[in-house]
């Protein structure tokens, strides 16, 4: 029976089986599946309420972000800066609610002619106040990044990893360099926001949750998603073709920050202080957890799943190395180890098909 | 009246001349055939009519009403359709996607509109079908032939009404059987009116479709003759300047 044209057209080369298995994503999903049920026979603590709770609590800080990151890598880009812009929002938050923008003897204004002590709001500000001035911090660092790299035409690398110094010196300024523990009158609601817990799961997992829905619906069913993978496929192709490529670009980067943004405030509130260290370190981290759930950093993929999956699987890693008994510094190794076995197996499929 | 115009277009990047002082006409329902050596001009005069490039001097009409193309979508409110020479496809979307891309279907109202897949997947699908292509447009492009990409980059040309149709070596990498099928193609095109612009190397193909072919040497036109009353051997010597113009 020969076959038409038409059947030809109407042809489908995956059903949805062989769809997912084509995809890293789930196999990482496998992989942490497989070692959780290893880790819950092995181990008398893995299973128990109280550390899937600390788990399930400690990746979304690492996920939140991993999800804006995810959107700057299926454009081609990279964003350096988030360590230091959840930093830097988490002291703006802690400023701000605080209420006492001057610590100590030396004042952060007086370079700037200003006399001390200045009030933002009168005995600290709202939790309101205080989240709108940390997430408008990420934002503008997010335009700058954006601007800087589409309209000036910098490398994503070269600009972010510039922003990355810059915002930690900024919110080592802006703190005078010291531990902020109190947060004024909206206290208890910020430590409830980041620590609390409803139906007996932490609340950062809900917002993990909303969020990674919202980027999801939004890399598959929108415009601006689909505009997002041409500009990571072809960016001159997306030019050409009548894409708003330079606007999209900065709009990437000021999700990006703005999940670092986010991932601050919840952070901050969890643990109930803030540190000129916050967040160091976490932009490689996030990037691996990006890169493990099928992200590829020349652009064109990545999915929301992949973003908590890579993140869950970082998390997973930690907590067993304790609770196995291994020294806490192989995490690296291991952490470093998944990244390349993530992604050697993804080429080896991609290398049989291309054959 | 012509479709569209040029008027001693001019292109420079800086010190080199790619297009010198080039006037032309395209008339509804003909096909152009724009000959010329590597480096003649060819493809930067199509894509200041395609809106990629301004002109550094000249004019462009359309209808008789002067245009000034600044961005390519410019060029496509006009009704003016190019297929690039590299085909300006994203490999890591299907074909579908790619022949909308730019103009993707959405349904739902406003702020809660979607992609309309289904419909972009039917109205691709027709377009191949109408191309007698083999192209599923489910498919990655990455894992397509150079036909199959051809026949998305063609496809993108039929969405709209197009009033110009630009095509820049649209049979340079495809079969035979494929080639039969971007003429005929070509010739459904100029029977519903439109005006095609043929980049092509292939004197065969020029000759089988062609109404009209323009010879542009070193950034000059050297030659704008009726098909019949020229000849393959007229059209290389233009091409490689054993004869001066014609």
């Amino acid at each position: 029976m020969a076959i038409t044209l038409d059947q030809t057209i109407a042809q489908r080369q995956h059903n949805w089986r062989s769809s997912l298995l084509a995809h890293q994503t789930f196999w990482v999903l496998l992989v942490i599946i497989a070692y959780s049920l290893f880790l819950y026979f092995t181990t008398n603590a893995f299973g128990t309420g109280a550390n899937l709770y600390n788990i399930t609590r400690n990746f979304t800080f690492t996920a939140i972000i991993a999800l804006g990151m995810t959107l700057v890598i299926i454009t081609g880009g990279i964003d350096l800066s988030v360590g230091s812009v959840l930093c830097l929002c988490s002291m703006v938050l802690a400023v701000t609610m605080h209420g006492d923008v001057t610590f100590g003897p030396y004042n952060w204004l007086t370079p700037l002619g200003l006399e001390g002590p200045y009030t933002v709001c009168e005995g600290g500000c709202s939790i309101n106040t205080g989240i709108a001035a940390a997430l408008a911090t990420a934002l503008l660092v997010g335009a700058l990044n954006g601007i800087m790299i589409a309209y000036v035409g910098f490398p994503p690398f070269v600009v972010t990893l510039g922003m990355l110094s810059i915002a930690r010196s900024l919110g080592m300024i802006a703190s005078n360099n010291q531990t902020v523990f109190q947060f004024g009158p909206d206290h208890e609601k910020l430590l409830a926001l980041g620590g609390g817990a409803t139906f007996g799961i932490s609340n950062p997992v809900f917002y993990t949750l909303v969020l990674a829905a919202i980027v999801g619906f939004v890399l598959r069913w929108s415009r601006f998603g689909r505009h997002v993978f041409a500009i990571g496929g072809n960016e001159h192709a997306a030019t050409l073709t009548g894409i708003p490529v330079k606007p999209i670009k900065v709009a990437v980067y000021m999700i990006c920050s703005f999940t670092a943004g986010i991932a601050a405030i919840v952070e901050t509130g969890w643990l109930g202080a803030v540190t000129t260290n916050i967040g160091a370190g976490m932009e490689l981290q996030v990037i691996a957890a990006a890169v493990i759930g099928g992200a590829n950093l020349a652009g064109g993929s990545g999915t929301a799943l992949g973003a908590l999956v890579g993140a869950a699987l970082i998390e997973i890693i930690r907590n067993s190395l304790g609770l196995l008994g291994i020294n806490a510094f192989w995490q690296g190794s291991f952490i470093g180890a998944a990244i390349l076995l993530a992604v050697l197996f993804d080429r080896l499929r991609n290398f049989r098909q291309s054959e | 009246m012509a479709v569209l115009e040029l008027g001693n277009i001019s292109k420079h990047f800086g010190a080199i001349q790619a297009v010198n002082d080039v006037s032309l006409t395209l008339e509804a329902g003909q096909v152009v055939g724009l000959m010329g050596d590597n480096g003649a001009g060819k493809s930067t005069l199509v894509k200041m009519i395609a809106g990629n490039f301004l002109p550094s001097h000249g004019t462009m009409h359309m209808d008789g009403r002067e245009i000034v193309l600044h961005r390519p979508v410019e060029a496509r409110r006009h009704g003016i359709e190019i297929v690039h020479q590299d085909l300006a496809l994203c490999n890591n979307l299907t074909a579908a996607a790619n022949v909308f891309l730019g103009r993707e279907l959405r349904r739902g109202v406003g702020p809660l509109s979607v992609l309309d897949y289904s419909t972009m997947y039917r109205r691709a699908g027709q377009l191949f079908a109408e191309l007698k292509s083999e192209t599923r447009p489910r498919d990655l492009i990455k894992q397509m032939s150079g036909g199959q990409r051809q026949a998305v980059a063609i496809a993108r040309t039929m969405l709209s009404k197009a009033r110009i149709v630009l095509m820049d070596e649209p049979t340079a990498a495809i079969s035979v059987r494929q080639v039969a099928e971007v003429l005929n193609h070509i010739r459904h095109l100029r029977d519903q009116g439109i005006a095609i612009v043929l980049i092509s190397h292939r004197m065969p193909d020029v000759f089988s479709v062609a109404d009209r072919v323009i010879v542009l040497r070193r950034g000059r036109k050297v030659a704008d003759k009726a098909i019949a009353s020229t000849s393959p051997e007229e059209v290389t010597g233009l091409i490689t300047g054993a004869i001066e113009a014609a």
